[in-house]
Order: C-alpha cells, then sequence, then structure tokens
C-alpha cells in the first residue's frame, strides 16, 4: 500500500503533523489550575493549623507534656490537656457506631441482597436525602426528642446534656454512609459466588450473611471508617446535646466506668470546643485562641489517620477480587 | 474413555465409553417411567418471552445426560429449572411439571432450598469462595447440616477432594485461598464442593469450557467415576465431550415463533450412540454434521 501511494508521503507527513488544539490545551489548563487551587488550599489550611498550634505550644503555660497527657482542660485555670476532649469525641464516636454499624449493615444487606428492584430505587434515594437535612436539625433532635426519650427511660441520672443522647443521633446521621458504602461493597461481590451459594442449598440468609458480607468485609470495613472519621469531625449535634464542659478526670480518683466513660453525662468534644470557642468573643493571640488550632491540628491528624486506614483497607479489597 | 479428544470429526460410536453401563442398572426403573428427574411439557419464560418450550424428559439415575445445542437454545435455562436456580432470576416463571423422585419441585409448598441440596450445580466458570480451599468444602457441608466433629470434618473435606481427583495437588495447601489455584483445579474444587454436600443429581453447565484439553479430560474421567453414585446431567457445546461421557444426549434447538420470538425446543432425547450416529430428526443430523448455521 505504501509503495502504490509513495508519491503522496510528503503530504503524509503534513497530515500527520501535530494540531494546535488551542480549545482542547485551555480545558487542560483550567483543570490544571482547579486542582492546584484544592491543593494549595489544603497547604494553606496545614500551615495555619501549624503555625498558630506552634504559637500554642511556644506559650509558657503549655507544654507537649502537658497537652498529651494531662487529663484536665480548663483553659480559665491554664490546663490544657486534650485527653478530656478526645474522650468526649471517642465516647460519642463509639456510641454512633454501636449505633449504625448495626443499623446500616442490616439496611446494607437488606438493600443489596432482599429488596426487589422497585424497593430499592425507591428507599436509596431516600436513604440519600437524609444526608442533606442539615446537622443541626439533627442537634435539635437529639436535644428535643433524644435526651428527653432517655431519660424517660433511665431517669434523671441522665443529664439535660449527655454523650449517649449526641451519640445515638451523630449514630443515626452516618447511617446512610454506612449503609451506602457497604451496599457498594456488596454490590461489587460477583454475583457467581451467590450462585455457589444458593447452588449448595445455602438459605437467602446464609448466604448474605456468610458469603456476601465476609467477601464484601474489606469494603465494608473501609466504609466503617470512613463513617467513623466522619462521626469524629461531626460538630453541631455534639455541640448542642452533650454540652460545653469538658469531662476532666482523674484516672487515680475517679472510676472509669462510674465517671469517666458513663454515657450519661456531658462531655465536650474537639469539634465542641473549637465551635464554641471560635465563636465566642475572644481576641487573636491569646492562648485560647490559639488552643483551637492544636486541636485542629490533632482532629486533622486523627482523620487523615482515619482515612488513610480505610484506603488501605480497599487497596486490600481490590487486590482479592483481581 | 482414554482416548484423545478427537478435534476434527463428531465421534464414531466406537469411542463413546461404555454407553449403556449406566442405562444398565437404571434400564429397569426408566423403563417402569420413573427417572431421577422427570419434566413434562416445561416451558420457561423470562418476563413475557418463551425461552423454552414444551420440555417433556426423562433424566435415569446414575447416569450422565448431555444438553446439547445450537447458542441461545435454552440449554442452560433448562439446567437451571431443574433445581430451581432460576428462583434467583426475578422474571424467571416455569409451567408445566418438573418432578424429583416424582414429586413436583414447583409445588408452591416445595422449598426450593431443599431441591438445591439434593440437586448441586457446577458452573460454567470456577466460583470458589474467597475462602481457604478447605473452608470451600467445609462451608457447604456445615450448611447441609453437618454435625460431625472437626476429624469427621477433615475426612469429609479429603474424601471430597480426593473423589474430585484434587487431593495430591492441594493436600500441603488447605489453608490457602480458593482462588490461588489454577482454573482447572478451581473447577475440581467446585466440583468437590458439591460433592461434599452429598446431593442425589449433579447439573453442571459447561463445567469445562474454561479448561484446557487435559484438565477437561480430568474432569470427564470423573464423571464418568460419579456416575457411579450420583446422576449427572451436563450442558456442553463440546459434541466429543457428549459423546464421550454421556448415556443419553437431547438435543435442544431455537426457532424462530409466530412473534417472532427465539424459543428453544427439544427435537430429541436419545441414547448418545444413536443420537450421533443415526440422528430421528433432519435437525439433529444437520447440527452433528456441522451444516447448521
Ligand atoms: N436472565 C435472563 N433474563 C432474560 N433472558 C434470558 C436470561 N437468561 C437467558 N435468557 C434468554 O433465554 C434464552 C436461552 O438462554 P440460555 O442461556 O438458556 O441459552 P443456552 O442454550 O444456555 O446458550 P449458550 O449455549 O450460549 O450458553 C436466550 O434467548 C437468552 O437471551
Ligand atoms: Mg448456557
Amino acid at each position: 500500500m505504501s509503495t502504490e501511494r509513495g508519491v503522496h508521503d510528503a503530504d503524509m507527513a503534513r497530515q500527520l503533523a501535530r494540531k494546535p488544539r488551542r480549545f482542547e490545551r485551555l480545558i487542560v489548563g483550567s483543570l490544571f489550575i482547579a486542582g492546584a487551587i484544592s491543593i494549595a488550599i489544603t497547604i494553606g489550611i496545614l500551615w495555619e493549623l501549624g503555625s498558630e498550634s506552634l504559637l500554642f505550644f511556644l506559650d509558657d503555660d503549655v507544654t507537649l507534656g502537658k497537652f498529651f497527657f494531662s487529663t484536665e482542660w480548663s483553659p480559665q485555670a491554664g490546663s490544657f490537656g486534650i485527653w478530656p476532649l478526645i474522650l468526649g469525641t471517642m465516647l460519642i464516636t463509639v456510641i454512633a457506631l454501636l449505633v449504625a454499624i448495626p443499623v446500616g449493615l442490616s439496611a446494607a444487606i437488606y438493600l443489596s441482597e432482599y429488596a426487589s428492584p422497585r424497593v430499592r430505587n425507591f428507599l436509596k434515594p431516600v436513604l440519600e436525602i437524609l444526608v442533606g437535612i442539615p446537622t443541626v436539625v439533627f442537634g435539635f433532635f437529639a436535644l428535643t426528642f433524644m435526651t428527653p426519650l432517655l431519660r424517660s427511660i433511665f431517669g434523671s441520672q441522665v443529664g439535660f446534656f449527655n454523650v449517649l443522647s449526641a451519640g445515638i443521633v451523630v449514630g443515626l446521621l452516618i447511617v446512610p454512609l454506612v449503609s451506602s458504602l457497604a451496599e457498594d461493597a456488596m454490590a461489587a461481590v460477583p454475583d457467581s459466588l451467590r450462585q455457589a451459594s444458593y447452588g449448595l442449598g445455602a438459605s437467602r440468609l446464609e448466604t448474605s450473611l456468610r458469603v456476601v458480607v465476609p467477601a464484601a468485609l474489606s469494603g465494608i470495613a473501609a466504609g466503617v471508617v470512613v463513617a467513623m472519621s466522619r462521626a469524629v469531625g461531626e460538630t453541631m449535634v455534639v455541640t448542642l446535646a452533650s454540652g460545653a464542659s469538658p469531662r476532666n478526670f482523674s484516672l487515680a480518683d475517679d472510676s472509669l466506668f462510674g465517671y469517666i466513660l458513663s454515657p450519661f453525662e456531658g462531655a465536650q468534644t474537639m469539634t465542641g470546643y473549637i465551635a464554641i470557642t471560635a465563636s465566642g468573643d475572644i481576641s487573636y493571640d491569646t492562648i485560647d485562641y490559639n488552643s483551637i488550632f492544636a486541636i485542629g491540628l490533632t482532629l486533622f491528624v486523627i482523620t487523615l489517620g482515619l482515612n488513610s486506614l480505610s484506603r488501605r483497607i480497599v487497596k486490600r479489597f481490590r487486590q482479592e477480587y483481581e | 474413555m482414554t482416548d484423545t479428544p478427537d478435534a476434527t470429526v463428531v465421534t464414531p460410536p466406537t469411542t463413546v465409553p461404555n454407553p449403556g453401563s449406566g442405562a444398565a442398572e437404571s434400564g429397569t426403573s426408566s423403563a417402569q417411567g420413573t427417572g431421577v428427574i422427570e419434566t413434562e411439557n416445561m416451558d420457561v419464560f423470562y418476563g413475557d418471552f418463551k425461552a423454552v418450550a414444551d420440555v417433556t424428559m426423562k433424566f435415569a439415575f446414575n447416569e450422565i445426560s448431555a444438553l446439547i445445542g445450537p447458542s441461545g437454545c435454552g440449554k442452560s435455562t433448562v439446567l437451571r429449572a431443574l433445581n430451581r436456580m432460576n428462583d434467583l432470576i426475578p422474571s424467571a416463571r416455569v409451567d408445566g411439571e418438573v418432578r424429583y423422585h416424582g414429586a413436583n419441585i414447583y409445588d408452591p409448598s416445595v422449598d426450593p432450598v431443599e431441591i438445591r441440596r439434593r440437586i448441586g450445580m457446577v458452573f460454567q466458570k470456577p466460583n470458589p469462595f474467597p475462602k481457604s480451599i478447605y473452608d470451600n468444602i467445609a462451608w457447604g457441608a456445615k450448611i447441609n447440616g453437618f454435625k460431625g466433629s472437626k476429624s469427621d470434618m477433615r475426612d469429609l473435606v479429603q474424601g471430597a477432594l480426593e473423589q474430585a481427583a484434587l487431593w495430591d495437588e492441594v493436600k500441603d495447601k488447605l489453608t490457602e485461598s480458593g482462588l490461588s489455584l489454577s482454573g482447572g483445579q478451581q473447577q475440581r474444587l467446585c466440583i468437590a464442593r458439591a460433592i461434599a454436600t452429598q446431593p442425589d443429581v449433579i447439573l453442571m453447565d459447561e463445567p469445562c469450557s474454561a479448561l484446557d484439553p487435559i484438565a477437561t479430560l480430568r474432569i470427564e474421567e470423573l464423571m464418568l467415576e460419579l456416575k457411579e453414585n450420583y446422576s449427572i446431567i451436563i450442558v456442553t457445546h463440546n459434541m466429543q465431550q457428549a459423546a464421550r461421557v454421556s448415556g443419553k444426549t437431547a438435543f435442544f434447538n431455537v426457532e424462530l415463533d409466530t412473534t417472532g420470538q427465539r424459543t428453544g425446543y427439544l427435537v430429541e432425547f436419545s441414547p448418545t450412540d444413536e443420537l450421533f450416529t443415526s440422528p430421528r430428526m433432519k435437525a439433529t443430523e444437520d447440527y452433528i454434521t456441522g451444516r447448521f448455521g
């Protein structure tokens, strides 16, 4: 063919030459800028968090040792030990997961293994609408419905502000996240495994719980970790329902299960402290002001850790099905 | 049966392995009219689409029956109808009767799980669970109410793997994932898994289509051994395979009906050697001699 058309070879070189494609370059350029902006913003946030935290730790009242090992957080008294705030966050996160994992996973199993396509197409959007409800509404729900409900069940030992109410409602808040991520993971389980299971005489429940869920476990776990970092970062519900006093404690004097881990008492969380302090009238460059950045940095590190954990889990999951 | 597969010519009857051996012991019962599975005027629909029409056939005890026919004629559909795997397809519906040991498996009072425990299935693509080799086999037995001790279970697993001619290859790596095996080994693992639940009938849908000729031959040998204890129904695209292993062969065809639907139907179901040497129907002859679209 090339010998036949040899005469056109010079023309061919021109046809094969690169075209300018200006429009395409414009698009690529703007995409790059958009990407660069988001990275720049992340770096900016880190810079701000880091430099302000540095000021905090350089203060004479604060030492790294006290920050990480003291169990008292009273900015007015000059005690900056982060543990009471971490305790509040942890309690609420654990309660939230205790609610969200069983409810979210059951919903996912139902949607993925039981619901007919019609029911699924109706329920999935409904669940996703829940994600769009402003969290302040959930906070109000905790305060005006969940807390009174808990008080009517457990009596007056339940404080007006308590971590149980906040935790349950944060749990409900992250149910859609757990269920939709878990459902995605279960939908990715090849149908051939279900057929294998049914073909061996397994029932639908046995197939769901003992074939599909284990095969999707890494994806489900990754979803739970994502939901967990969402719970750790949740602010509005905890600020409204769990109160503004850090649960200062002493490992020597307080009983672990009586006071320290009590679900009926309130406890300020890391996010709650930041929200309250930042919205109060504090002046720049006071130690209180700087402390919120140190806590922000701690939160950032925790959620970053959780997210990279979930990515690690997902990566393992992918390998399983190559 | 140790003959190498003849790749070019449709297998002459002389290479059919003991065509009557399975029929010999079951001959009396099938003569009396009871097969292990019987269908009567069975239609299978997907929604409004009639995929196969009016299938009446009788599968004999301890025999290998083969289903052959052009792609899309409904072989898999028929096979899945025999142990209610079609239930998993929401649009699928079966009319007519399918009887297992005389009982209609589509009777509303019948639990499909009980049917599938007795009528196991091996699929076209090997589908081991992402569990260890050991657990792949133990799992099905546990689901089926295995109550024995740990060492009983070990015996069961070993027995199933030996029957599936896989034991020697995997006995040192029972804890490794079933997915770490080769395709042919995976398929034998799936057969072992099906055997371990001690079914009565094993359905196989093109079990060798993903395998090389040597792995195929091993599975064929395995089927011939299993025939002693199980009734086997196999779908295959490979006519030599049907000729090598089966005692009876059913030929399905597909035709445009008056409304333009492509509905499959049973052309004939005859002893394998007869079907391949002196088919009763013209369509069968056209198909087996390759004179077919
Ligand atoms: N799940 C399904 N939903 C709808 N139609 C289906 C479904 N499965 C099969 N069919 C249709 O039923 C007919 C028979 O299909 P089937 O898979 O039984 O054919 P087959 O003989 O096994 O073909 P092959 O040899 O290619 O496997 C085809 O027309 C196919 O399109
Ligand atoms: Mg098929």
